[in-house]
Formats: C-alpha cells, structure tokens, sequence
C-alpha cells in the first residue's frame, strides 16, 4: 500500500477540519481587523490578509511535507534538531534587528521568521525523546533537574532575545511533567504562589489604616492559615487542632484590634506574626502526635509567608517604578486607561460593545478604527467578540477546547511514550497560548504579548503550530499505518 | 501501557483546560452581555457625534414683511485629548489672533473655576460666534490642526433697526436652563427675552447629529454607514407677529430723543400693532461676540433701554382715566347721562379744575374739557350712593363694585394668557390696602379722591391703557393683547362689566375731545377719532404727557396709548405721536410732514442715546 493512499485513512480528519476551519476564521478575521475604508480586497498580497493567505497555503505545503517524512525520523533527530534550533537563537541574539525592542527576528531575504517559535517544537521533541528512554523515569525531585534543563536553556536564550512572552510559554511543560508522573503538589504550589501574589501585591497599596499594615499581606496571611486549617479540619479531620487554631487566629485579631485603640499596631507583623506561631504550633503537633502529616504543611506555610514578604519588598523596594506600572495594570491596582492600561481597556471595549450577536463581519467599528492595538495579532480576538459577538466568540473558545480534548485523545492512545509525550506537550503549549491570548484580552491576565494559535497574524506563529501539530498527526498516523 | 496509573492524570488536565474555558466563556458573557457600558464607551469612542444646529425660525411682521433671519456663524471647537503636534503659530496666524491671546483663551477654557464642564475628551469651545471672514484662513487648513473644529452655527440678523424690546435677542444658554430643559447643551443658544423667548421651542427647531467615524488618533474616517444613522435637523417654524413694521418704525422715529412709549392694539382682535419704548437700542446689538460687552453699556445707562417702558413701566392715568371714570359712574349708578355737577374752575374744592368752562357741566363737556371736579363728583356718587353704613361697610361695598369694574378692563393686573415678555402689574389699589393704611374706617371718599381723576396710587401701564382704549372701541370686551398672529386668540375674549349703551356717551365725549378740546389740534385728515389727552404730576420733574385713542371713531381699526415721560402736556407731546401714528395705520401715509419732521426732532430728554 502507498503512503499516501494508507495516510488518508490513518489520519485524525477530525483535528485537520478543526485547523482548518481555526487557520480560515483567521484568515476572515484578520481581513476584518486590517478592514479600511479605502479597502482593497483580501487578496491583496500588499494588505496582511493577503499576507496571511499566502502563509496559510505555505503553511497547508509544510503539513503536506511533514506529513510525507518517516515518523521514525522524528525520534531520530530530535536531539539534532534541538541542537541546531539552540545554536540558530544564540545566532539570533547577535544577527536580529531591533524590533520593538526585542531581538528575535531573523531576516532572510524578504522573509523575517522567529526561530522562537521553532524551539517550541524542538523542546518538546527533545523532551520527549529524554523522557521516552526506557532508563528514565519521573519519580522524585532529582529526575526533573535534566528536565529542567533542557526547558530553561531555550527559555534562557529567548529572555535574552527579549521576547519574555515567548519564553513564558516553556512554563506549558510542566502540564505535561504532571502527566508524566511530577507531583501534584508542584502545579497545586505554582497556584498558591500566583494567588498569593495576586493578593499580596494587589492590595499592597491598601491600607487598613495609615502607617498601620495593608489589607494584601493581612489577606494573604489570612489565606494560609486557611489553608492550615482546611487541610486539618477537612482533610486529616483533627477538629480539635484546627478550632485550636482558629481560636488563638480570632484572639489575636482581636487583642491587636483593641491594642491599637492606645497603642500604634501593624497589622501586618502581627499577621506575619501569627503564620510563624501557627508553623511552630503544627511541629509541635506532628512531634508531640507524631501524626507525620504537618511538617509539609508548616514548611510550606513558612514558604509562602517568606514568599509574601520578599514579593512584597521586591515589588516595593527593588523595581523601578515603570516596571511596578505594568504589574499593578495586570492587577487592576491603577487605572491608567491613557497609558499602560490602555490596550486592555480598549480590548474590552471593543469586545464588550460586541453584545450577543455582534456587529457583523467587517462592521466591527472599534477594531476598524484602530483603536485596539496590535488588532490582528495578540489581540485578534478582540476582532472575533466585536464582529461576532459571544455567540462567536464562545464558539471559538469551544472549537479550541474541542482541540486540545482531541490532542489530549490522540496523545493517551498512543502506545509509545515518546509519542505521547509530544502530545501533551502540544496539548500543553496549545493550552497555554489560549489561556493566556485570551485572558490577556479579556482583561483577566497579564499582558503578555504571545499569539492566539492559528488566528493571530504573522507566518512564523501559523507555521510553527502547523509543524507542532502536524508532526503528532503524523506520529499518530504511524500508529495505525505502522512507520 | 508503561503509564496506566498516570492515565486519570489526562482527565485532571483536560478538566483544568475545560475550566480555563468555562471561567473565559463567563467572563464574556459579562463583558458582551451584562455589562452595557462597553457599548456607551465604543460609541463614545469611535463616533463623533457632531451636532448640526438648526436654522431658527424667521420672524415676519404682519404684512409678511420679513424681520429677522439668520446668519451663519462659526465656532472654533478642540478636543484636547485630540490636539497633537499643534503648530501654534500657524495656528494663530490663520485665526488672526495673537499667540498670548492663544494661551490666554487655552488657559481660560482648563481652568475649572470658569469652567466647571471642562473636559479634555468632549468638545471645548474655544472661540465663539466668529465671521466667516474669521475662518476664511483657516477653514483651508483645518486639516492640519487635528483636535480643532469649525461649528456652524446661526445667529439672528435683523432687516430693521425697530422692535428690539419686542423680539428680544437670544444668549448662550445657562446652567440653570440646560437642568431645566436637557434639549439644551453647554454652549448651546437660545432665547433670553422677548418674543425669542416665548417663542422659544417653536423657533429653536430640532438639533441634527452628524455620526462621524473616528479612529484612536482622532482622525476623521467618514460618516458612520453613510450618513443612514445621521438625524436630519428640523428647522425652527417660521413666526408671524401682530406688529406692522411700519408702524413700529415711525412710532420709535417719533419717539426719538424722549423718554416714553407707545402702544397700539388692533381692537378688534387685541393684536398690538406696535411695541415701543424709548430709549431703545438696535437688537442687533445683542448679537454675536458683542453681546456681553454691549449688554453691560446698556444695562448701566441710567436711562434704562433694557426696560420695555410700554408693559414694565406703571405711571398714574391721570385724565385719560376719566372715560373710564364716566362709564363706571353710569354703569354702577353715580351718575347718568343728564347728570350735571358744578365747576368752580381752579377755586374748586376739594379738587381744582384746570380748564375753563361753563358750569354746571355736562358729562359729554366734562370729558371734552378733563374736568377734575366733576369726576371727582362722579367717584363720590358711586361711593357714598348707599351712605357709608356701619363701619363704612355699604361705602367699602360700592369701592368694591368700583373696582372690579376697573379691573375687568385689564387693569391692575397682568395679562395671563398672552406671548408678551414681561408686564408689570400696575396697582388698582385693594379695600385691604386702604384700611391697612388708614385703618378699617379711617378711610372715606374724599380721603381717596386722587383716584377720581387717575392719580393718587392708581397705576397703569401702557399696555393696559392701550388695551382699555380697545375694550372702549369694541364697547364692551377687548381680547387679550398678544404678538403671535394667530386666530387663535380671538377666544381670550374678556368682557367688560358696563353695558354697550353707555359706551356710546363716553364715544360721543372722547369724539369731541379731538374735535373741539385737547386733542382739537391734530386732527387726523378725514378721519374721526377718539382720544384723551393726560397731563400726569410726577416727582421726577415735568408732567408726563399722555395720550389714548382710537379710530376711525365708526369703525376703530386701531387703539392708542402714548405717554412722553417728563415732557409736559399731553396734548403737546402725546396728541401728535398717536395722531400721526393713526394716520399712518389708517391712511398708510403721511399728509402732516411737518408736524412729524417736528415731532421726530424734538427731545425732550437729553440723556437719551441713540444705540
């Protein structure tokens, strides 16, 4: 049997209809958001819609080649590719252009691509390639140190191309670690420490009362005793203990609240104050009752007060004040609708004035008139909810949740971990560009300037997730097709 | 497979991915759905919504002769938020205006204090009211100043120098209409007086909008869906006075150089005719980028051309009041057509006459000679016909009577249910007034004689004179005086209490006071009229003169009020006003041109400034 006759009834139909249809919404709306009044039509090689149809049909030649090489080849070269996508941003670094500050564009000829997004690809084939060999195994701490590594060097590398958002994205990998077998405590501490950021520095600036301590460190505080106390009255049931707790919290709220009428109090000390004596307290438990359950929890209640208090004073003491501008616009602290908070204010207007139907294609007036920024890149999606309103736009996200289900179905039935493995790491770098593009443009993330996958504008984003799905649509071919 | 007990691990992630979605789904729903306030902000943002002002409604007189249309205006206009690279000093140099006048004005429109509504993102005006002159420059070149615009406006221009108290003017709305009415916005105009602000909603037409597409820049981009969403703005409906320009014109020449005011009223349907009061000023005055600074020269002349003399100012009657006096005294019983009453000439008591004739005297002599004591014979009659009785109460009664039948006359109070700006009262004086004053019954005829012949607290203003003469023509009723000519008016019939045979002895004695008596000497050629003639004590000096008529005397076409503050007698300066005025009306010219080239040079105040 040929290949190519075997390739159509071994491929997932039903991933290639879902890109397509994503690549040709896209392609519509990237039309609608270049949208002038003087327009010409969409393809109009000139204008980026014209642009983008030539990407998507580049873009259709590279699937099709992928498609056609020995799945086997890509275990094969993995590494070398890896490799080689290193050495090409270490050249990046020195060869790129200034662009908007960040060097990641290589030119060759009237071509300008970001090797960036190729070292997606590259990172997941080596990671995959490490962790499929049959003498490795996900088990402790130690075994995610080589992994660390291969993810940080590329990370690395694009921090220094200044492309923060690109890098962000490696931090998808962990998903696919935790189906790997890496603890589940690690992703459930990456949320504890985000939530307490949030709260920490969010509510940094307000006060409970002047001079006297801040609602965020109190609240954050207030958030890990909760913790303690749910984790031993709910989980472990020690009632006792955990009412212990709470009482000795509640009298110290309320000895300092009287306190204060005579004598200056700050809150925050005493919040502070309160998570160490709680630490003490669960070690005196686990030694005393020797239950052999708390000394986690007091570790980690340590952590997140030392955690609290640097971000504080990091955020306080150490940043420029530019640099504090763009995290208190992520967390709502200042309303600079002129400046920083621009982009998401006018993001959510237009995509709020879209209502429930929409505006209609090409009658979207906020995103025709250039009042979003960067509208059929990282914000096309504020071109989707304007024109097709939340009818549209939740259609999108549910096409995009039905993709990363179906990767994650490819992914689970494949019989060859190396196999699997790249599919979580599509599902996950997949995952992670939606969840932050969209929250982003919703006003709910920070801003963070990475592209929705096959929406967004630009050749280099559409062909590197063309090749990122491609290569697993063609490994999961090769499980039915057999090479 | 190597990883089973990892495999729930998948379900864990794809639950994560679907919860990300869900929790973006609900936020939209609350940014597309719940909350309207993107929608506000997207219009606000992308649209510019220009207003488009109507053209106000013209003014005619009653001959359809046109008196007030508009002009074309323009207003420089910025957003600040807009304004960038501004080249100030081109800028200035196409505007014609200095660059410190520049930094002047900018200052003046950010500084909140004079201007609370200050915004950098709405529209600020920055000059107001410019010529299109003003503009020519930079009209051209408007482009290259983004943020600034040029509104279009209008603003009244006036064909004739005459009626500026009648048609009032219009002024930048305040804060205190704008709550009141929210048609209005900052900057906005309307009427401030007269006509133009009783007029108001009927002239002012509907504002348009103009939906312009706007991008973050502030560029324009064209109009939103080709102007489908524009509203067309409604011009204001044209207005037809009762004035005949004609008459307004030469009752203001006449009363050139004096202090006074005329009125004259249709009777027939209590049209007024004319308007006028001296001093007076060119209502263009009021108009455009002038305005405040000509208001204030105005307002502190001590002669007062702001005020509209003919409905604000209250004088006594004097004589003009007596065929009144005569029709009450036949109506409510003092007297009857035979009636005669001794005159002493100027040893009456305890009223002096100051006309000599035979005595006793007849009604018909008494109104042709004004004299005093025998309408103060006739006041008394009505009064004490009952005897004074207890306390006073049949002598209070029959004041009572008396007065009513003045006021159903239209005097001592204003006009309700008519379109004229503003009135005074006048003062027909109540029995509470007089026993709070004298006390309960400290007060008797002779205390009150002054009001015999219309002096003492009785006052008038010309309005109501005027009106009074017509209700006398139309021997019973008159109907409302209005400005607004329209038919609908005719049913603010108001009649009087005297009944119809009596007016044709008051006629009869008003006919003879132009024939033989004080009104004898300006007789309008071939036409009988009616009139009396009012010499009225003041204490600012000369008697005012006063005048009231009507004719012709078979068919009155047109009743008169004059009165010349400080001039002297009436038959002097009064007469001679109405009687050219009459001849004008009924005959459209003007045989006497002496006597008018006379009376249009003669002042009689020489602190009157012609405006």
């Amino acid at each position: 049997m040929s290949r190519t006759i075997s390739m159509k009834y071994a491929l997932d139909w039903t991933t290639v209809g879902i890109y397509l249809f994503l690549v040709f919404f896209g392609w519509l709306n990237i039309y609608g958001a270049s949208y002038d009044f003087d327009q010409s039509s969409i393809f109009d090689f000139s204008q980026r819609a014209g642009k983008q149809f030539i990407w998507i049909l580049t873009g259709f030649g590279l699937a099709g080649a992928i498609l056609l090489i020995d799945s086997r080849l890509y275990s094969f070269f993995s590494y070398l590719f890896y490799v080689a996508i290193l050495l090409l941003l270490i050249v990046t670094i020195f060869v790129a252009a200034d662009v908007k500050g960040s060097r990641s564009w290589l030119e060759i000829g009237p071509v300008s691509f970001q090797p960036a997004e190729l070292a997606k690809t590259a990172t997941a084939l080596a990671l995959a390639k490490f962790m499929s060999s049959y003498n490795y195994k996900l088990k402790t701490w130690k075994d995610l140190i080589p992994l660390g590594v291969i993810v940080f060097i590329p990370f690395a590398l694009i921090i220094l191309q200044q492309e923060t958002g690109s890098a962000l994205v490696f931090l998808a990998f962990m998903l696919m670690f935790y189906r790997e077998g890496m603890k589940g405590l690690v992703l459930l501490l990456v949320v504890l420490a985000v939530v307490l950021f949030v709260v920490a520095i969010g509510f940094s600036q307000t006060f409970i009362q002047v001079d006297r301590g801040t609602v965020g460190m109190v609240m954050a505080m207030f958030i890990i005793l909760l913790i303690q106390f749910c984790y031993a009255f709910f989980f472990n049931r020690h009632r006792k203990e955990a009412l212990n707790l709470a009482l000795g919290a509640g009298f110290i709220a309320v000895a300092s609240y009287i306190v204060n009428i005579w004598v200056k109090v700050n809150y925050d000390y005493i919040a502070m104050g309160t998570v160490i004596l709680s630490t003490v307290y669960w070690i005196i438990i686990e030694m005393f009752n020797r239950y052999k359950k708390y000394f986690l929890l007091a570790v980690i209640s340590f952590g997140s007060l030392l955690f609290c208090f640097s971000a504080d004073y990091i955020f306080n003491e150490v940043l420029e004040p530019h640099q504090q501008v763009r995290i208190k616009v992520l967390l709502n602290m200042d309303e600079d609708l002129a400046g920083a908070g621009y982009n998401v204010n006018q993001s959510k207007i237009a995509i709020g004035s879209g209502g429930f139907l929409g505006k209609g294609f090409l009658n979207g007036t906020q995103t025709k008139l250039k009042y979003v920024p960067e509208q059929d890149t990282d914000f096309i999606f504020c071109t989707v909810g304007e024109e097709w309103g939340f009818v549209g736009s939740s259609a999108v996200l549910l096409l995009y949740l039905w993709l990363l289900f179906r990767i994650v179905q490819i992914a689970e039935r494949q019989r060859d971990a190396f196999n699997r493995i790249y599919g979580y790491c599509v599902a996950s770098i997949f995952f992670f560009h939606l969840a932050i593009n969209v929250g982003m443009v919703l006003g709910i993330m920070p801003v963070i300037g990475i592209p929705l996958p096959f929406l967004s504008y630009g050749g280099s984003s559409l062909w590197s997730f063309t090749i990122l799905l491609f290569i697993l649509l063609r490994l999961d071919a090769a499980r039915r097709t057999g090479s | 497979m190597i990883n089973d007990k990892l495999r729930n691990r998948g379900t864990v992630i794809t639950i994560i991915m679907a919860v990300v979605v869900v929790i973006y789904i609900l936020r939209l729903f609350s940014l597309q759905i719940v909350e309207t306030k993107y929608k506000r902000f997207a219009d606000s943002n992308a649209f510019l919504n220009k207003t488009i002002y109507p053209p106000r409604g013209l003014i005619y007189d009653r001959n359809d002769s046109l008196l007030v249309y508009n002009k074309p205006a323009y207003d420089i206009t910025f957003i600040n938020r807009e304004i960038h690279g501004l080249d100030t000093a081109t800028f200035c140099s196409d505007l014609n205006i200095t660059l410190d006048a520049f930094k002047e004005k900018m200052k003046e429109v950010k500084d909140r204090d004079k201007n609370p509504g200050y915004s950098s993102f709405t529209p600020q005006v920055f000059m107001t009211q410019l010529d299109i002159r003003d503009i020519a420059n930079i009209q051209q070149s408007m482009y290259k100043y983004p943020g600034f615009y040029i509104q279009t406006r209008t603003l009244r221009e006036y064909r004739y120098n005459a009626g500026a108290h009648v048609l009032g003017s219009i002024g930048e709305v305040s804060p205190k209409m704008i709550e009141k009415d929210d048609y209005y916005k900052r900057g906005d105009f309307a009427g401030r007086d007269g006509i133009e602000y009783t007029y108001e909603k009927q002239l002012r037409g509907e504002k348009g909008v103009e939906i312009i597409l706007r991008d973050a820049r502030g560029r324009l981009k064209g109009r939103y869906e080709n102007g489908d969403k524009d509203i067309a703005p409604k011009a204001g409906k044209n207005l037809k006075l009762t004035l005949d320009i004609q008459i307004q014109l030469l009752a203001e020449q006449l009363l050139a150089g004096k202090v006074g005011s005329v009125v004259a009223i249709e009777p027939k349907t209590g049209e007024i005719l004319a308007l006028v009061s001296n001093p007076t000023f060119n209502p263009s005055l009021l108009v455009g980028r002038e305005r405040s600074k000509n208001y204030n020269l105005l307002v502190n002349d001590p002669t007062k051309p702001l005020m509209n003399r003919a409905t604000q100012a209250q004088y006594s009657p004097g004589s003009t009041f007596k065929p009144f006096q005569a029709l009450f005294g036949l109506q409510l019983g003092g007297i009857t057509e035979g009636t005669r009453f001794a005159c002493n000439g100027p040893s009456s008591w305890p009223i002096k006459c100051t006309h000599h004739h035979g005595s006793p005297v007849s009604l018909l002599n008494a109104i042709e000679q004004s004299c005093n004591p025998y309408f103060w014979n006739t006041f008394r009659s009505i009064l004490e016909k009952d005897g004074y009785g207890d306390k006073n109460v049949n002598f209070k009664n029959n004041y009572d009577k008396w007065r009513e039948a003045v006021m159903a006359f239209g005097f001592g109070q204003k006009f309700e249910d008519t379109d004229i700006y503003q009135q005074s009262r006048g003062n027909i004086p109540s029995e509470k007034f007089y026993d709070k004053y004298f006390g309960k019954t400290g007060w008797r005829a002779n205390t009150i004689r002054s009001l015999s012949i219309g002096q003492g607290e009785v006052l008038v203003t010309p309005l109501q004179l005027a009106n009074g003469l017509a209700a006398i023509a139309n021997r019973g009723y008159y109907i409302t005086p209005h400005l607004n000519k329209s038919d609908s008016m005719l049913t603010h019939k108001h009649k009087t209490s005297i009944d119809a045979k009596y007016f044709a002895i008051v006629d009869e004695g008003m006919w003879r006071v132009n024939e033989f008596g004080t009104g004898r000497a300006y007789k309008i050629p071939g036409v009988s009229s009616c009139g009396k003639t009012g010499t009225v004590q003041n204490n600012r000096g000369k008697d005012h003169a006063l005048y009231v008529g009507y004719a012709p005397r078979e068919n009155p076409k047109i009743a008169i009020a004059v009165v010349v503050e400080n001039s002297g007698f009436g038959s002097t300066w009064a007469a001679p006003i109405a009687s050219l005025l009459m001849e004008q009306y009924i005959l459209h010219k003007i045989e006497r041109i002496e006597l008018l080239n006379r009376i249009s040079t003669s002042r009689t105040n020489a602190n009157v400034t012609d405006y």
